[in-house]
């Protein structure tokens, strides 16, 4: 169908190699981590690891994975993003839900307070204050609570709902149905992709939080895993000292953060293959303006 | 038509029973629960409040938890911006003890530190955007061009992996490849240079900073612009074709002018967020030896306000930046509706 011409012959050649040298050189670091990660000391820091491992042994995630903190760090990782998670994604269904009515009064003004705080929001000290004066510090909620809605994904969501058709929601209205009823019995499971989506994308995002962990929790034993690479990377033993002295990053062996760097995102890249599509879409119905 | 429950069948008490029969179309009657779910929906304006809540109560009560967030941890920290003008005492008041009125924004104006974190926090941003705008719609136009299904989804999973990792993921990453032992040093001395410590050098941040930046983002970035390029009808490219354009004026002509809602859209939004440069990024990658380059307005409040305890003064800091930040999108967004008619709202 279409007439190629030399040039455009050339030009794909071109296009395809140039391709992969994105591809490559997106998948290099990964490449790099892992192979550091089964090297011996001594060969990472004689500049010897590039694709493949040198000195090769299973020592450094024997040593990582004996280290008790790193668990107990590890299961608050799955603890907190399984209960902020599971918050943010019935905040989130029951105010998209609202906002999808378009002939709701108050309506506008109920979408203005969600989409005002894209554009402006309070910054870091007054947040701080505000949950250090809840008494939220060292506890769960003080990484639950102030995200508890992304409005990027109450946005995702309510056009989803929109998209919906009315006559079914208006059906179960004539037969009695209360508003309670028909959001359970007939919009959400019609509505299962998108919660998937939204499920994923909370996940994930509070998966790699680290920031409000190292902000609000004071002793080691509460912190995410995040933070304990953080702290690992940083050469920092625990506490909130922000000063990542690469000096002292340096007394920190690199195999021990290479081996900590891929057990971190494991859990990541291994869901990775199955979940991307459920983001593509997610982000392109979110782009739907409405 | 309405089933009325069982216990409805010989008495019809709802009001709402006995007058839509006679095809009353305008409002139900008071104490109608049942048929009004779902909306608002199908409904006139202009009802008032009173009867909006008696109709509606079920689905406004949905929004009360959601709107106390939006209210306690949106809107209070806003109102709690007022410490700027007031003296916090750490452990005290919320919003402050007394008023000092702009003796803290004075206080950071004259600050030599504030204008070399605001210049780098300028510098950063401005390069930032300069790279990561464009790179995504250059990545996306080669991915239309690609026929090899297998290779366009391969270049496509590929490159959004690094959206997917956390920023300490990242961070770390970064480290081992500019570290002393990394791969660029092994290239380095594989060329007979000495090696180079990058991340302890202000003059090396920059590079590094953009170049991660640039290696996490450019692939997620083209997925509305993929999305935008598979709605420009194809028609077009054969009119194109008809009047002998070659394939480069149809992607000027056709592809570019198709993808411009979105490309505007996007750039308001990296606009208004310029000044917020990757904050926890920076606070992984910084160090003091590369402070003269690196840190930026968020990591000098941070560290003034979290790690010294001068709430206050931070707080002043981070309400100008704010507010540049929102006048920044207001801007950019005016802008754009009156040259383009592309706008955000």
């Amino acid at each position: 169908m279409v007439t190629v011409t030399r040039g455009y012959r050339a030009f794909q050649a071109v296009n395809a190699v140039a391709l992969a040298g994105v591809v490559l050189v997106t998948l290099f670091p990964f490449v790099n981590i892992v192979a550091r990660s089964f090297s011996g000391e001594q060969e990472i820091r004689a500049g010897q690891v590039t694709f493949w491992p040198k000195g090769f042994n299973l020592t450094t995630y024997e040593r990582v994975m004996s280290d008790a903190l790193f668990w107990t760090n590890y299961r608050n990782t799955v603890v907190y993003t399984v209960v902020a998670t599971a918050i943010a994604l019935v905040l989130t269904t029951c105010y998209a839900y609202v906002l999808s009515k378009k002939n709701l009064k108050g309506r506008g003004l109920l979408v203005g307070i969600a989409v005002f705080t894209m554009f402006f929001n309070g910054g870091l000290i007054p947040n701080y204050v505000l949950v250090s004066t809840l008494g939220l510090r060292n506890s769960l909620w003080a990484i639950v609570l102030p995200n508890a809605i992304s409005v990027f994904n109450l946005l995702v969501m309510k056009a989803f709902f929109e998209s919906l058709p009315s006559e079914l929601e208006e059906a179960a209205a004539v037969d009695g149905s209360g508003t309670y009823g028909t959001l359970l019995r007939i919009v959400l499971p019609l509505s299962k992709a998108v919660l998937a989506t939204m499920l994923l994308f909370y996940a994930v995002s509070f998966w790699n939080s680290w920031f409000a962990g190292f902000l609000y929790m004071d002793r080691q034993e509460l912190f995410p895993v995040t933070v304990y690479l953080r702290n690992l990377i940083a050469g920092a033993t625990a506490g909130t000292d922000n000063t990542a002295s690469s000096e002292a990053a340096l007394q920190i062996a690199a195999s021990i953060q290479a081996v900590t760097i891929v057990l971190t995102m494991l859990p990541i890249m291994l869901v990775y293959p199955f979940i991307q599509r459920f983001f593509v879409s997610g982000v392109t119905l979110g782009a739907v303006k409405g | 038509m309405r089933k009325p429950a069982d216990g409805d069948l010989k008495t019809p008490v709802a009001g709402g029973l006995s007058e839509a029969p006679r095809g009353d179309l305008r409002e139900p009657a008071a104490g109608d629960r049942t048929g009004t779910v779902g909306g608002g929906a199908r409904r006139a304006p202009g009802r008032t409040w009173r009867q909006a809540l008696r109709r509606d109560w079920q689905l406004y009560s949905l929004a009360v938890l959601p709107l106390m967030f939006f209210l306690v941890f949106r809107y209070l920290p806003m109102l709690g911006n007022v410490i700027a003008f007031r003296r916090y005492e750490p452990g005290g008041d919320l919003f402050g003890e007394r008023w000092v009125g702009l003796r803290y924004f004075e206080m950071f104006l004259a600050d030599p530190t504030f204008w070399q974190v605001f210049t780098n926090t300028v510098v950063l941003g401005g390069l930032t955007l300069l790279f990561c705008f464009p790179l995504p719609i250059v990545l996306a136009l080669l991915l239309n061009e690609v026929r090899t299904r297998w290779l366009k989804g391969l270049v496509q999973t590929v490159s959004y992996l690094p959206h997917f990792l956390s920023i300490v993921v990242v961070a770390g990453l970064v480290l081992q490849t500019v570290s002393v032992d990394g791969v660029i040093n092994q290239g380095l001395r594989a060329a007979g240079e000495d090696p180079v410590a990058f991340i302890q050098e202000a003059g090396w941040f920059r590079t590094i900073y953009v170049s991660s930046e640039v290696w996490q983002t450019v692939g997620w970035g083209t997925i509305l612009y993929l999305a935008a390029l598979t709605t420009i009808d194809h028609d077009l490219y054969d009119q194109a074709k008809v009047d002998g354009a070659n394939r480069w004026r149809q992607t000027w002509h056709v592809t570019l002018p198709g993808i411009r809602p979105t490309m505007i859209t996007l750039l308001i939004l990296n606009i208004g967020t310029f000044l917020a440069v990757g904050f926890e990024k920076v606070l992984l990658l910084y160090n003091p030896l590369t402070f003269t380059t690196a840190d930026v307005v968020s990591t000098y409040l941070y560290r003034v306000g979290i790690v010294s305890g001068s709430f206050s003064y931070a707080t002043a800091i981070g309400l100008f930046e704010a507010l540049i930040g929102l006048a920044l999108v207001l801007g950019a967004n005016t802008l754009s509706r009156r040259t383009t008619g592309t706008s955000l709202w």
